[in-house]
C-alpha cells in the first residue's frame, strides 16, 4: 500500500506544539534557568552552576519535608487501596444500588480541594467542630491545631474522605469487567470467596489497580491544598509535605534558586518512582 | 445414574425463560441442546448445575433430589464459550485446580493432570500462562480443567463458537471421543444443527424456552415430531410451502408444481417442509420434480453451492453439491426430491413419519 504524502497535515499539530510550548516548556525552563542562578532585584541574575542543587540534597529541611512527605504517601496508599477495593467489593452490581453507590462516590472528588481543607478544618475544630467536639466529649484529648500526632490523623483522614472513592470506582469498573463465567467457573471448582478473589478478581483488577496506585501515588505525593488549608504546615513544621514546603521558600523567603532546585528535584524524584512503579507492574504484562 | 428434570420452570421477573420442561438424561449419553441463541440452553445448564435455581419444578440425580443443592456439593463441570481459565495460573495449575482444591495428594494430581493434557495436546506447553496461548489452546485447557476431576455431568455451553473455523473442526471430532469412556453424562449447548449431527447421541431442540423434542439425533433430524423442531434443526433454513393433496396427486397451491405422493395421508391442505439439499441443480432421486427459480443470492463454498431463490411468493434455499454457477437475477431450473419430503398437518405436527 502506498501511503499518501501530505505535508501540509503538520498544520494541525502547531496548536499543540504551542499549547504545549506556552504551558509546559516555557514555565519549566524558567524554573531551570532559576535554578542555576542567584536573583537580585531588578531582573539582575548571577551565575551559581549547581550550588542550590547541592544545597538542597544536603539540607535537612528538604530531607525533613521529603520524609514526612513519603511517610504521608506510603499510609494513605496502605489505607485506600485495600479499602477502595474493599467497597467496591461490597457494591451492588444491578439494580437501583448502582447509581446511588456510584453518585455518592463520586461525590467527594467534586467537592474542590479547598473548600475540602475548609470543611475538615471545620469539622475538626476541637471546640465547636463536629468530629474535634465528640473525640473530645469522648475523652480524648484531641486538637489537631496543637498536636502533631492529631495533625496527621486529621490530614490522612481528610484524604482517605477525599480520594478513596476513586480507588472504589477504577477498582468497580475493573471487577464489572470479569465476566460472570469465571465466577461460575470458580463457583463449580468450588473455590472459596477468598481464593476467588485472589485467583480471578485481583488478576483481573491489575491493569486499572496499577493506575489507581500511581494516580493515589502522584496526587498524594504533590498534594498541596488540602492540608494548606487544613494545617497550614503545622503545628510548626510538622504536616509541611514537600510543596508547602516548596512554597514556602519560594514565595514566603524568596529564594528562588534554591526553591527552582529543589522544584525540579521533586519533579525528578516524582517522575523516577512512576517509572519505576510502572515498569515493576507491567513487567510480567510485558513477558507474555 | 441419570439426571432428571421434572416440570422445571425458570422465571424471571414476569419473563419467563424455561417453560415447564422435563428432560431425562441417561448415563454415559451425550445430550445436545440445540436451539438459537435466547432459546434457554444456557438457563437450562445453569439449573441443570446448580448455578440457577428452577422458580418451580424438580430436578433429580441419581434417583435423589438434588434441587436447590449449591454447586459445589454436586460433582459437575461446565465450559464456556469464553475461555475461562484462570489468568495467573500456568496451564498445569490450572487444569489441576479442581483437584488442588479439593484436596487431592500431588502425585495423584500430577498423574491425572499429566494424562488429561495429553489427550488434549497440551502437554508441551504446561508451564505457560493462559494469556500465551491461542484460543484453540485455550479452549483446550479449560475443557482438561473439566475433564480432570471425575465428574457425573460435564456442561458444555457452546465450547467452539468462539474459535475459528479450522480449530472448530479439529475439536469437534475429538469431542465425542474424549467422553467415550467416561461414566458421566455430557450435555453440550450449540446452534448449529451440524454440531448436533456430528456428535450424535441425543438431541433435544429448543426455542424460545420450551424443549421441542427429544430423542435419539438421528431420529429428531429424520423425524422432526413437529415443524418446529424441523426448522430448528435444519441450517440452511428449512424451505416451507403449503400444498393440496387430491388423492396421489400433490400440488403447491400458489403455483402449478405437482408431484405424485405415496404418503398415506387424507386429501386436504397440508405445509411441507423441504431441507435445502433436497432442491438440487441436478435430479436426484427418483421421484424428483422440476420448479423453477428466480436467482436471488448463489454463495459458493467449493463443494458445495448455495441458492437463494424465488418464485411467486416462495423465498427458499437450495443447496447443491460442487460449484453450480449461477447469475442473480437469472432464471433457472431447480429439482426437489419428493421422496424426503416432510409433510405437516395444520397444526405443524408431523403426519409422513412412517
Amino acid at each position: 500500500m502506498n501511503k499518501t504524502i501530505n505535508q501540509k497535515a503538520w498544520f494541525f499539530v502547531i496548536p499543540v506544539f504551542v499549547l504545549v510550548a506556552f504551558n509546559a516548556a516555557i514555565p519549566l525552563m524558567t524554573v531551570v534557568n532559576y535554578s542555576f542562578q542567584e536573583t537580585f532585584g531588578n531582573n539582575v541574575f548571577a551565575w551559581e552552576g549547581t550550588r542550590w542543587f547541592k544545597q538542597i540534597l544536603l539540607s535537612e529541611r528538604f530531607h525533613a519535608a521529603l520524609g514526612r512527605q513519603i511517610a504521608f504517601t506510603f499510609i494513605i496508599l496502605l489505607i485506600q487501596i485495600p479499602l477502595g477495593i474493599g467497597i467496591a467489593l461490597t457494591m451492588p452490581k444491578k439494580g437501583w444500588g448502582v447509581p446511588v453507590c456510584l453518585i455518592l462516590m463520586s461525590m467527594p472528588l467534586l467537592i474542590p480541594w479547598n473548600v475540602v481543607g475548609a470543611m475538615w478544618n471545620i469539622f475538626a475544630l476541637p471546640d465547636i467542630g463536629f468530629l474535634g467536639h465528640s473525640l473530645n466529649g469522648l475523652g480524648f484529648d484531641y486538637n489537631f491545631t496543637q498536636q502533631p500526632g492529631d495533625a496527621w490523623f486529621t490530614t490522612i483522614l481528610m484524604d482517605v474522605w477525599h480520594w478513596t472513592s476513586l480507588v472504589v470506582l477504577l477498582s468497580y469498573a475493573g471487577l464489572n469487567s470479569i465476566q460472570p463465567a469465571y465466577y461460575q467457573a470458580a463457583e463449580i471448582d468450588g473455590a472459596s470467596r477468598w481464593a476467588t478473589f485472589r485467583y480471578i478478581e485481583l488478576p483481573k483488577m491489575k491493569k486499572v489497580l496499577t493506575l489507581a496506585i500511581l494516580l493515589r501515588f502522584m496526587d498524594s505525593f504533590m498534594i498541596y491544598t488540602e492540608p494548606f488549608v487544613l494545617t497550614g504546615g503545622g503545628p510548626g513544621n510538622t504536616t509541611a509535605f514537600l510543596s508547602i514546603d516548596l512554597v514556602k521558600m519560594a514565595l514566603g523567603q524568596f529564594d528562588l534558586g534554591p526553591a527552582a532546585a529543589m522544584s525540579l528535584i521533586y519533579f525528578f524524584i516524582v517522575l523516577l518512582v512512576c517509572w519505576v512503579f510502572y515498569n515493576l507492574m507491567m513487567k510480567n504484562e510485558a513477558k507474555s | 445414574m441419570s439426571l432428571e428434570l421434572k416440570n422445571v420452570e425458570k422465571k424471571v421477573g414476569i419473563e419467563t425463560h424455561i417453560y415447564p420442561t422435563n428432560l431425562k438424561l441417561e448415563k454415559n449419553t451425550i445430550n445436545v441442546l440445540l436451539g438459537s441463541t435466547l432459546a434457554g440452553k444456557t438457563t437450562l445448564m445453569q439449573i441443570m448445575a446448580g448455578l440457577d435455581k428452577p422458580t418451580s419444578g424438580e430436578i433429580w440425580f441419581n434417583s435423589k433430589n438434588v434441587t436447590g443443592m449449591k454447586v459445589q456439593k454436586r460433582n459437575c463441570s461446565m465450559v464456556y464459550q469464553q475461555f475461562i481459565n484462570y489468568p495467573n495460573y500456568t496451564v498445569y495449575e490450572n487444569i489441576a485446580s479442581p483437584l488442588t482444591i479439593t484436596g487431592v495428594d500431588s502425585n495423584q494430581i500430577k498423574q491425572r493432570v499429566g494424562k488429561v493434557a495429553e489427550l488434549l495436546k497440551l502437554s508441551a506447553m504446561l508451564n505457560k500462562k493462559p494469556d500465551e496461548l491461542s484460543g484453540g489452546q485455550q479452549q483446550r485447557t479449560a475443557l482438561a480443567r473439566a475433564l480432570v476431576k471425575d465428574s457425573d455431568l460435564i456442561l458444555l455451553d457452546e465450547p467452539l463458537a468462539n474459535l475459528d473455523f479450522k480449530l472448530r473442526e479439529e475439536l469437534r471430532e475429538e469431542l465425542p471421543k474424549l467422553f467415550e469412556d467416561r461414566d458421566c453424562i455430557v450435555v453440550y449447548a450449540t446452534t448449529e444443527p451440524s454440531d448436533a449431527l456430528m456428535i450424535g447421541g441425543n438431541t433435544a431442540t429448543l426455542l424460545e424456552g420450551k424443549v421441542i423434542q427429544y430423542g435419539k439425533t438421528l431420529d429428531v433430524y429424520s423425524k422432526p415430531e413437529n415443524l418446529i423442531s424441523a426448522k430448528v434443526f435444519s441450517d440452511p433454513p428449512m424451505n416451507i410451502a403449503e400444498i393440496k393433496k387430491e388423492g396421489s396427486t400433490c400440488k403447491l397451491t400458489n403455483n402449478n408444481v405437482q408431484w405424485k405422493s405415496s404418503v398415506k395421508i387424507k386429501d386436504g391442505t397440508y405445509k411441507i417442509g423441504i431441507r435445502p439439499h433436497n432442491i438440487t441443480t441436478y435430479k436426484e432421486g427418483n421421484n424428483s420434480v422440476e420448479i423453477n427459480g428466480k436467482v436471488q443470492i448463489s454463495e459458493l463454498s467449493g463443494s458445495e453451492s448455495l441458492i437463494h431463490f424465488t418464485n411467486g411468493n416462495l423465498n427458499w434455499v437450495s443447496l447443491s453439491n460442487g460449484i453450480q454457477q449461477k447469475n442473480v437475477g437469472d432464471d433457472t431450473k431447480l429439482y426437489m426430491n419428493t421422496d424426503e419430503f416432510l409433510y405437516f398437518d395444520q397444526n405443524n405436527r408431523l403426519v409422513n413419519n412412517g
